[in-house]
């Protein structure tokens, strides 16, 4: 071995030694170096003293809670504290039972409620999702086609109502959708309530109508479009807006010159290569919103079926845990499968 | 070439739907009359009730300690996370830890609400802790899910931090954790200090969870609100939303100047 | 200060049977998956040699130097630097030192504080690493930037504060990434000169990766040509140039014209090669390993072929002078590039100094021209 041989025992490094034969004046010895060398020894790497936190975090707040939802969509609904029976029961003899109740989630098969709160969850995500789409789609080209100044404070703009609270912007369409509201009072004061009545003279002898002012937005399917829309918009435009400032320009120049009129460029070009950031918005504002709960409930009406909301009635309403943990359960299940084929879809387009 | 005008107007139609509801709010929070779409009047007694009103000042100050608690532990558990999943490379549970910390980021507010809950109860029954849901159980609960935002914030920025910088380090004598301290957390501060905010913001804004997983006397901000505005609108409300809304756009603004002023990496040639 | 010690040139330890390697590469092999980037390659590298791994994208050579470093562990094979075996042995604990091809200066740290970083983590008193600092920036010439950040530096000063950052703890051994790829042209001329002088001074043996062959030339003591994850070559960079072993080797440094063609007289002291692609045979003037009628490929630098309008006298009239016609010419001032076209087709580049200044006799295009060349200029390649 040579002079650069480890000294086992004293926490030296081997830099320590190489100094000291290159004539640098000697540091002062560290016991870490020694600690580490055993452990190291033992198996145990410096790496999990970072793997460890999270990991053993995530288990027991994230994993462990999943596990008690299975367990108790298995039991059975009872009054008391807590309002379940427990799974594991000894009986007198000194065995271990367990009793699963499967009545949870066959009760959720039969009551159609929770299969129409499915698939009404469903709809009303997608169609929120395409509105958002046509809407946010115009904003983040525009941004996107700006110069550098206007593009930062656009943006800015875009993203400012994103940190102040959900809650409250979600409150504030209450006021602008509801009877005598903002918007009626604004359409009211514009006339409009005029316009409508002629239109309807004209269209009397088809049959048709338009509703008289106040049109009744809030406590609507509409109005939970109009709020899933609005509070997920800056999901939709940040990952268009950051696919489309990509765009070679050069591109859509090179069309021009090759002679398409600009809708035509648009179909051809830039919306088939805006695909990827397409999908990214539109996954970012389909699967949240399947599972809204306070949209629903502030701006939906009664007939308003959301799959969240009827796990929350489950819940705080009947007392019922075990059927709202049911719920869960297959929320969770019907969730992961759009996310899946969303995630399949959107591989399929990059590899394209 | 020729730009056409359908996009920038459509484009500020958009803006307009964007922040005409959050004008509204500020313009009807200093309206005399109770009616919150009908003006009846300057003036600012609505903010004067709010800062009258215990409940929303005892809401506000728990929210504000929950958010600064759990952005804070979201910080350290994401950021040693992010660490685990983007620098080191192969380990028994990579796959399960990376699965766990974006979950949250998928699964639906209610559904994390509701198995927290169930866990917190189940612990009661055999550890006898924790005692009661309160403030401890919103901050472990809000802790969980912000790690996620946390780590994907990190772990991103990580990917495209230089590795060259990490191993020069190395190669000059430093061990890893010398490293990490020296050199890549002091590079990466700004996507650590965006991600305390992020986690802050989201903390603080949450209804759902924290519904789920409070006790008696520990009712947060939007809790507080929810259950105004349930019954309908309330000028009180628009005041206390003018007063967030003021605040966060000042921060924002400011942020955003603070990032623009900030010197360009170009050298001279 | 730093004794001049004697440059490395004088001693050519590797020509010394005796002399002991400082550093031992043995059967070292790395694969990534299926994939060997470094197959099976050994090589002794002695002090204070600045030595080059040459060779293009893909050869192995950047795998190699992080396999030095520390960076990665190796499939196969073992390394041993100054007797002791590095395998285990973490990068922080190595005595060698990386100058990175991004530089990799820390953003956030001012010059000086680069170049203190390695003495720091050694825990040196604040005047010894003051000393050092300022002997470095010295070295380098960069006084009076200490506070600077890399952000306020150029290419060429960032280049220098790396290099003072590497040499800082003295390592035996420093490694050099690409480290002149960054720099324009100028620069790069400047800046190889004062690398071999701060070699020569402070004595670290230098391993340098480069794809530059013109780099590789001029800075090493030898150079390790390598292809696909092996070492093609391991010469002085004459020997590299003047006697490469292959065709590869051959063709991978400066311009070359080979020919192919087959052994007809095979004697100790000379052997004659029949090829028809050069129209005529070729007479090599030492003995070569091979036997008669081998195929085998014979070598010649553009340099080493004289242009002439009538056909020279020579020893053998039949051998080592064919003809052909003057395609293109390319005056690049200090030499003329001729590109002859032979009679059986095959293209001949020949270079020539201009040494006389609007030479009337200078041959042109369309001319008619006689090439020639001695017994001992061209390379017989069996592989």
């Amino acid at each position: 071995m040579g002079e650069l041989e480890r000294r086992r025992g004293f926490g030296a490094d081997v830099v320590t030694a190489e100094l000291a034969t290159a004539g640098l004046p000697r540091p002062v010895w560290r016991p870490w170096g020694f600690l580490r060398e055993r452990l190291t020894m033992m198996g145990i790497g410096g790496r999990w003293a970072v793997i460890l936190p999270p990991l053993l975090w995530l288990l027991i707040f994230f994993l462990i809670p999943l596990i008690v939802v299975i367990k108790i969509a298995f039991s059975e609904s009872v009054v008391g504290q807590p309002p379940y029976m427990p799974l594991l029961t000894i009986s007198p003899e000194g065995d271990v039972q367990m009793t699963l109740h499967l009545s949870n989630f066959i009760f959720l098969t039969q009551d159609h409620l929770y299969l129409d709160a499915y698939l009404s969850s469903l709809k009303i995500a997608a169609i929120s999702t395409i509105l958002a789409l046509l809407v946010g789609y115009p904003m983040a080209y525009f941004i996107a086609r700006s110069g550098d100044r206007a593009r930062n404070i656009l943006l800015m703009l875009v993203i400012l109502p994103f940190w102040s609270s959900f809650l409250l912007r979600v409150y504030a369409w209450i006021g602008f959708l509801k009877n005598n509201g903002v918007i009626d009072n604004t359409l009211e004061a514009l006339g409009v309530q005029h316009l409508i009545d002629a239109l309807n003279a004209a269209l009397a002898p088809l049959g048709w109508a338009i509703p008289p002012l106040p049109w009744a937005m809030l406590y609507t399917d509409f109005g939970v479009y109009i709020g899933i829309v609005y509070t997920y918009l800056p999901f939709m435009i940040l990952p268009l807006y950051t696919n489309l400032v990509k765009l070679d320009g050069a591109l859509l120049e090179a069309s021009a010159d090759l002679g398409a009129k600009p809708f035509r460029t648009f179909l051809s070009v830039t919306l088939p290569l805006s695909m990827p950031g397409v999908i990214a918005g539109s996954m970012l504002v389909f699967i949240p919103a399947i599972g809204e709960y306070v949209i629903p409930q502030l701006l939906g009406g009664p007939s308003t079926l959301m799959i969240g909301r009827v796990l929350w009635d489950e819940f705080f309403t009947n007392r019922d845990w075990p059927t709202a943990s049911a719920v869960a359960i297959a929320m969770l299940v019907v969730v992961v499968v759009p996310l899946m084929i969303l995630q399949r879809a959107q591989n399929a387009v990059v590899e394209r | 070439m020729k730009r056409g005008l359908f996009i920038p107007i459509v484009a500020t139609l958009g803006f307009i739907f964007l922040y005409a509801p959050i004008i509204s709010l500020v313009v009807f929070s200093f309206n005399e009359s109770k009616l919150v779409t009908v003006w009846g009047g300057f003036s600012t007694k609505w903010y004067g009730e709010l800062f009258a009103n215990p409940q929303v000042l005892d809401a506000g100050l728990l929210s504000l300690r929950v958010a600064a608690a759990s952005a804070t532990i979201a910080l350290i558990l994401g950021t040693l996370c992010a660490v685990a999943l983007s620098r080191f490379r192969r380990f028994r549970g990579k796959t399960l830890l990376g699965g766990m910390v974006s979950a949250p980021l998928v699964m639906p507010d209610v559904i994390t609400g509701l198995s927290l809950l169930l866990l917190f109860v189940a612990m009661e029954e055999v550890f006898g802790w924790p005692a009661g849901r309160g403030e401890l159980t919103i901050i472990i609960a809000h802790s969980t899910f912000c790690m996620a935002y946390v780590t994907v914030v990190v772990a991103s920025r990580l990917s495209d931090l230089d590795q060259s910088l990490e191993e020069a380090a190395q190669d000059l004598g430093a061990i890893p954790a010398r490293v990490f301290f020296d050199i890549t957390l002091p590079i990466i501060a700004p996507a650590l200090i965006s991600s305390w905010l992020l986690s802050f913001t989201l903390s603080l804004d949450d209804l759902v969870i924290a519904s789920f997983v409070s006790g008696p006397g520990s009712s947060t901000l939007p809790m507080v609100i929810f259950s105004k505005i349930k019954l309908g609108v309330s000028p009180d409300v628009n005041a206390l939303a003018s007063l967030i809304i003021g605040v966060v756009a000042l921060g924002v603004i400011i942020a955003t100047i603070i990032q623009l002023r900030r010197p360009t990496k170009k050298a001279p040639a | 200060m730093l004794d001049k010690p004697e440059i490395a040139a004088d001693a050519r330890p590797w020509r010394d049977p005796e002399a002991k390697p400082f550093v031992k590469i043995r059967d070292v092999t790395k694969k990534f998956g299926d994939v060997a980037a470094v197959n099976n390659v050994s090589l002794d590298i002695f002090k204070g040699e600045l030595f080059c791994l040459l060779g293009g994208s893909g050869s192995g050579k950047s795998t190699l130097l992080r396999m030095l470093a520390g960076f990665e562990d190796l499939t196969a094979g073992t390394i041993e630097i100054d007797g002791q075996n590095m395998a285990n042995v973490p990068p922080y604990q190595r005595p060698v030192n990386m100058m990175f091809q991004s530089y990799a200066l820390f953003p956030h740290m001012t010059v000086w504080n680069n170049i203190a970083y390695g003495l720091k983590r050694d825990h040196l008193s604040k005047p010894d690493i003051d000393a050092r600092v300022a002997e470095l920036l010295h070295l380098v010439k960069l006084e009076g930037y200490e506070q600077r950040k890399p952000n306020q530096l150029s290419g060429g000063q960032r280049q220098r504060v790396a290099l003072a950052r590497s040499l800082a703890k003295r390592p035996k051994l420093l490694l050099l990434d690409e480290p002149l790829g960054a720099l324009d042209k100028k620069l790069r001329e400047e800046t190889q000169y004062e690398l071999v002088k701060i070699q020569e001074t402070t004595g670290v043996t230098f391993i340098v990766v480069t794809h530059d062959q013109e780099e590789a030339m001029s800075l090493s003591t030898r150079i390790g040509v390598m292809n696909q994850g092996e070492i093609a070559m391991i010469g002085e960079p004459q020997d590299i140039y003047e006697f490469p072993n292959s065709r590869f080797v051959a063709g991978f440094i400066g311009s070359v014209n080979m020919f192919e063609g087959v052994v007809t007289e095979d004697e100790d002291d000379h052997i004659r090669i029949r090829s028809a692609e050069a129209g005529c045979d070729v007479y090599v003037s030492h003995g070569v390993d091979c036997a008669p009628d081998q195929i085998l490929w014979w070598a010649i630098r553009p340099e080493k072929i004289t242009l002439t309008r009538e056909k020279p006298e020579a020893e053998f009239p039949d051998a080592n002078i064919t003809h052909g016609m003057v395609e293109d010419v390319v005056y690049l001032g200090d030499m003329s590039v001729f590109q002859v076209v032979l009679e059986s087709g095959k293209r001949l580049r020949v270079t020539k100094a201009n040494s006389l200044r609007g030479d009337p006799e200078a041959i042109s295009w369309d001319e008619e021209v006689w090439a020639s060349w001695s017994g001992a200029a061209g390379s017989v390649l069996t592989s």
